[in-house]
């Protein structure tokens, strides 16, 4: 488990970027879900944290290929390659990342 | 229709290509590309495959998922010689020709030439940066002319191999009729910052074996050069056609010719009297292009978003909007000498404009907050 963010510091439509290898990015949707992801677009190099945040969606903010936070999978070009999702668990106001990727990510 | 010709196999036909089938069109697309190579991706010619660092594969635009599904008929290292829209046939290099009920102009542009500078690299295909890649070997001098996004692009790759660069500009500032006398000063403060000898106002005439000679008499010194001075679109094989031709194809605001069987998308499409060189706005065009190619009428128009990008010197550049040079600029955070920064243009109390440098996220929020969205695809 990675530790992200305290619930506070992440609240609804904001996103956090978790540096390392590889880099994951937390979002918090206007729902109130939490999702986690690889950080890097797989079109190439950018960080989706930085991406634009709607419902469920995350757009690139470099070639706004669009990725879906529950299964990874970019619903438009030019992203082709679906990004990893990652368990997101809050315990006692903290946001922690299961480290390993999910066996079943698309 | 039961055959589509889509003239130009780079981005702007690929995305056509592929609107075609997710608009529901099941007829014969014939794909037809004056190079050889199979469709990529070209914005990093100048960066990472220039530098060595990414493969000709990595920049393949169609997997072979792709391929199977979209079931193109290409005609690859063809380029079209004639459009004869009475006889809706579209007219091949290598003698043959290809009958469509529809045709889309993708066929983007060439890299423009200098006088006196036949022989100078050039950088737009592939096979431009395979033969400038080669050149770039340890302790060649490089001259490049033109300080727009392609003349820094490869200078800063160049000083990532550790090459002596000179940028020649004839400009006062690099980009100054686009963003305006601050951010092109902020241009040119990342080629100064990275070493690279940046020299504005300056008059080149001719290439010599020893380097640039410039218009006052003096020798700039360089054993590769470079011209990056923009692109001449690619119209010739529309003469005669009744398409209307001269610096693009001359279309209505939804992309569609005089010819209601043609449209045109990418470098070349000239709509509404404009043109935009862009690898987003190659992309965004797709969709109109074919929802009225498939209608056979206008029925959509193009609202271009006008979002570029640049990496230089491992900085990221972004712009979106339509900003004059005119325009009231407006720090949002940080400042020009910043490493990072947002800033929006104002016209009339209103944000037509957003750059940052090294601010993806506050670029983005202000993009889709502050800028009115392209319509709807």
């Amino acid at each position: 488990m990675i530790r992200a963010c305290t619930v506070d510091e992440l609240p609804p439509g904001e996103s956090v970027r978790i540096p390392g290898s590889p880099a994951i990015a937390v979002f918090h949707t206007e729902d109130g879900e939490l999702y986690a992801i690889d950080d890097t677009c797989t079109h190439q190099d950018a960080s989706l944290a930085d991406g634009w945040l709607e419902g469920c969606f995350v757009e690139c903010p470099l070639h706004a290929a669009m990725f879906d936070l529950r299964t990874g999978v970019p619903t438009c070009l030019p992203a082709k390659e679906p990004v990893r999702t990652y368990s997101v668990v809050v315990d006692d106001g903290v946001v922690y990342v299961e480290g390993v990727a999910r066996e079943d990510a698309a | 229709m039961r055959r589509i010709a889509v003239v130009g196999a780079s981005l702007a036909g690929v995305r056509a290509a592929q609107e075609l089938r997710a608009q529901g069109y099941d007829g014969g697309i014939v794909l037809i590309g004056s190079e050889a190579h199979l469709p990529y991706d070209r914005p990093p010619l100048s960066k990472g495959f220039l530098a060595g660092t990414a493969s000709a594969a990595s920049l393949e635009l169609l997997d072979a998922g792709d391929l199977a599904s979209l079931a193109l008929d290409f005609r690859l290292g063809v380029s079209a010689t004639a459009l004869e829209p009475s006889d809706r046939r579209v007219r091949l290099s290598d003698g043959s020709s290809v009958h469509a009920d529809g045709v889309v102009i993708a066929t983007g542009g060439r890299a423009r030439t200098l006088p006196g500078f036949e022989g100078a690299f050039v950088l737009r295909t592939l096979d431009d940066a395979v033969a400038l890649r080669a050149a770039l070997v340890p302790g060649v001098r490089v001259a490049i002319v033109g300080a727009g996004f392609i003349g820094a692009e490869v200078a800063s790759t160049c000083r990532s191999l550790g090459l002596d660069v000179v940028v020649l500009e004839a400009l006062a500032a690099p980009l100054a009729p686009v963003l305006g006398a601050s951010l092109a000063a902020v241009c040119a403060r990342l080629h100064r910052d990275h070493g690279t000898d940046l020299r504005c106002g300056v008059q080149v005439t001719g290439l010599s074996p020893a380097g640039v000679e410039l218009a006052d008499g003096s020798l700039v010194p360089a054993d590769v050069v470079v011209t990056g001075v923009g692109m001449t679109p690619a119209t010739d094989w529309l003469a005669g056609s009744g398409v209307p031709v001269g610096n693009g194809v001359h279309t209505d605001a939804g992309l569609v010719t005089p010819l209601p069987q043609v449209v045109a998308v990418g470098d070349v499409a000239r709509y509404g009297g404009r043109r935009h060189e862009h690898w987003t706005n190659a992309s965004e065009q797709a969709p109109v292009a074919v929802a009225n190619l498939l209608a056979g009428r206008t029925a959509r128009t193009y609202e271009p978003s006008g979002y570029v990008w640049s990496d230089q010197y491992g900085g990221r550049l972004q712009l979106a909007g339509h900003p004059r040079p005119d325009d009231t600029l407006s720090f949002v955070e940080g400042d020009p000498d910043s490493s990072s920064f947002v800033a929006t243009f104002q016209r009339d109390g209103e944000t037509v404009g957003v750059f940052a440098l090294n601010n993806a996220k506050l670029f983005t929020r202000l993009r889709r907050q502050t800028l009115r969205r392209p319509a709807a695809v």
